[in-house]
């Protein structure tokens, strides 16, 4: 119902889709905030930012998706606000200005994909030491094994295991 | 006389802490004993599982849950079951369901009494510690009956259970919750009205319910602040909505009202395993899908068809259909999700982790602002965090 209305007042910012009863509201990211300001407000109750994380749509351009969940607690409803985002420029508007959450579900999608959110108060490294290089959840970023020193193991990836089959109609 | 000195000094608490139950490091900045400021720094148990299960099939990843939170074991693995099970849009079998449920309650008894003896431990309790631990044996003991062994489990499947629940099980499940409402009230006597523990737990750690909303708390953070959300209630699964039980709320949202919330949750799970017992179905706990399930080994001597399902089950896995979904369960330390995106093929493109604990401990930095240095040992404990799952 709320998913509905939610339909009504968005349908014209971005566009909404339905899988297995999860709603999905695709917005450009510039009007990303808006969407969310707009979710927040609405008439039926102040929802919590549940979760905040990013997609690697690798090869998809634009290559990510960064993703919003939203929880009304007494309705109960959800709903998911996707933003897509550019590799050659990966920033988006933070969200912390709505929702002290954001803060930390920020810095990690900042060190794991190397997103920017502009206007964050403390954008750094969360999980991952400091000085490491490189966001480990891209695509491009390589899963491997660390050399050990025992004779006869050879480092291998799971990929290696069982590979990855063509998507399947 | 000359004026006090008065200066912030900056500490370092932890990683190596005995109070942070794991590796967790704060940076306090004080003004004598009174914290003004404080930075939790975590990671240090980060072990890419979200990356790790990139590069897995479905099936093989039903390992990782129990190891990211292995404190309420069953409970992570019916999180990631059931994310899986809503993308192929399945619905495991009526025997399945209702012993995911007694399996989920019976950890989550285990993983409060591991709390409540961790948090004597800390506020100086010994007794309690090994009380809660010798409760809790008595479960991972049932728990190893059934699934193999004590913690990691590895037992849920995608559309119901690797196996049958065992002779003896019922009968085991209701001598131990024969005994288990006489030691919870023993822990109720024991601590409730304990001068030492409520003088150290009242009306510390307060956390309003303003703020428990504005991170995103979830779990007895929250309904110790006395907001009305529970999963098992607001998004029922494995029909939770057929159980009759309560879902107890604290009012000062103080570190107390964190373990009345917690011993009445216990009693609770104690409700709802008896009525699960009570409806516990025959038949099968695996769905008879020969493209998501196993076939049962039966089959496999009569039938080529069978065969050739496992072999590709077994070296490719399953399909499910390009999508994405969220799907989450009530775990003792909060809303635990799992954010999947399929893009058809036998790996996910993504498995997102949300746990508890991180929004949780996000938090904590307003709980403890103008409180002693002593009381953030008293906040740690009443958050209930466990840092695999902070850092996963």
């Amino acid at each position: 119902m709320l998913a509905g209305r939610a339909r009504e007042r968005l349908g014209s910012v971005g566009d909404v889709s339905e899988f297995r009863g999860d709603v999905t509201l695709t917005v450009p990211r510039e009007v990303a905030l808006d969407a969310l300001r707009l979710l927040r407000d609405a008439p039926e109750g102040t929802p919590v930012l549940t979760d905040l994380t990013a997609v690697d749509r690798y090869p998809a351009v634009p290559r990510f998706e960064v993703v919003y969940l939203l929880t009304w607690y007494a309705a109960p409803a959800r709903v998911r606000v996707k933003a897509l985002v550019p590799v050659d420029d990966p920033a988006i508007a933070s969200a912390t200005p709505l929702w002290a959450a954001a803060n930390w579900l920020e810095r990690e999608v900042y060190d794991m994909f190397g997103i920017r959110f502009e206007g964050h108060p403390h954008l750094a490294r969360i999980l991952m030491p400091d000085d490491w290089e490189g966001h480990p959840l891209r695509k491009d970023f390589p899963l491997t094994e660390e050399p050990v020193q025992f004779i006869g193991h050879t480092p291998r990836t799971p990929s290696q295991i069982i590979p990855k089959s063509p998507p399947r109609p | 006389m000359p004026e006090p000195h008065r200066e912030i000094i900056t500490i370092n608490m932890g990683p190596q802490h005995p109070s942070t139950h794991g590796v967790l490091r704060l940076v306090l900045d004080l003004e004598g004993e009174v914290i003004l400021g404080t930075q939790p720094v975590i990671g240090y148990l980060h072990t890419g599982f979200e990356k790790e299960m990139e590069y897995r099939t479905y099936h093989q990843n039903i390992v990782f849950p129990a190891r990211i939170e292995y404190l309420a074991t069953i409970i992570e693995e019916c999180a990631y079951v059931l994310a899986v099970e809503k993308l192929l849009g399945i619905t495991p079998p009526p025997r399945a369901q209702v012993a995911r449920v007694i399996l989920s309650e019976l950890s989550r008894i285990a993983s409060h009494l591991v709390w409540l003896g961790s948090s004597g431990i800390d506020l100086n309790m010994t007794s309690v510690f090994i009380y809660c631990f010798q409760d809790r044996e008595e479960i991972l003991d049932i728990l190893e009956g059934v699934t193999g062994q004590r913690m990691m489990h590895g037992f849920l499947r995608i559309g119901g259970m690797q196996w049958d629940l065992p002779e003896g099980f019922e009968a085991r499940v209701r001598a131990l919750m024969d005994r288990l409402p006489a030691r919870i009230d023993e822990y109720d006597r024991l601590l409730t009205n304990n001068l030492i523990w409520r003088k150290r737990t009242e009306g510390i750690a307060v956390l309003t319910p303003e703020d428990a909303l504005a991170f995103g708390c979830t779990g007895p953070i929250l309904r110790g602040s006395g907001i009305d959300y529970d999963v098992r209630k607001a998004f029922p699964y494995s029909g939770y909505e057929d159980y009759d039980f309560d879902v107890p709320l604290g009012k000062r949202g103080d570190a107390f009202d964190r373990y009345v919330i917690r011993l009445e949750e216990m009693r609770q799970s104690r409700r709802i395993i008896l009525q699960a017992l009570d409806r516990l179905p025959g038949g099968p706990w695996l769905i008879d899908d020969r493209k998501v399930a196993l076939p049962p080994r039966r089959e496999l001597v009569r039938s080529m068809e069978a065969v050739i399902h496992q072999f590709k089950l077994v070296s490719e896995g399953i399909h499910p259909p390009a999508g994405e979904v969220y799907a989450a369960v009530e775990a003792p330390r909060g809303e635990k999700g799992y954010y999947i995106v399929s893009d058809g093929s036998n790996r996910p493109v993504r498995v997102r982790v949300r746990s508890g604990s991180f929004n949780n401990l996000q938090a904590l930095p307003v709980m403890i602002y103008k409180e002693t240095v002593s009381d953030v040992v008293v906040a740690i404990a009443s958050i209930d965090i466990v840092l695999g799952d902070v850092d996963r």
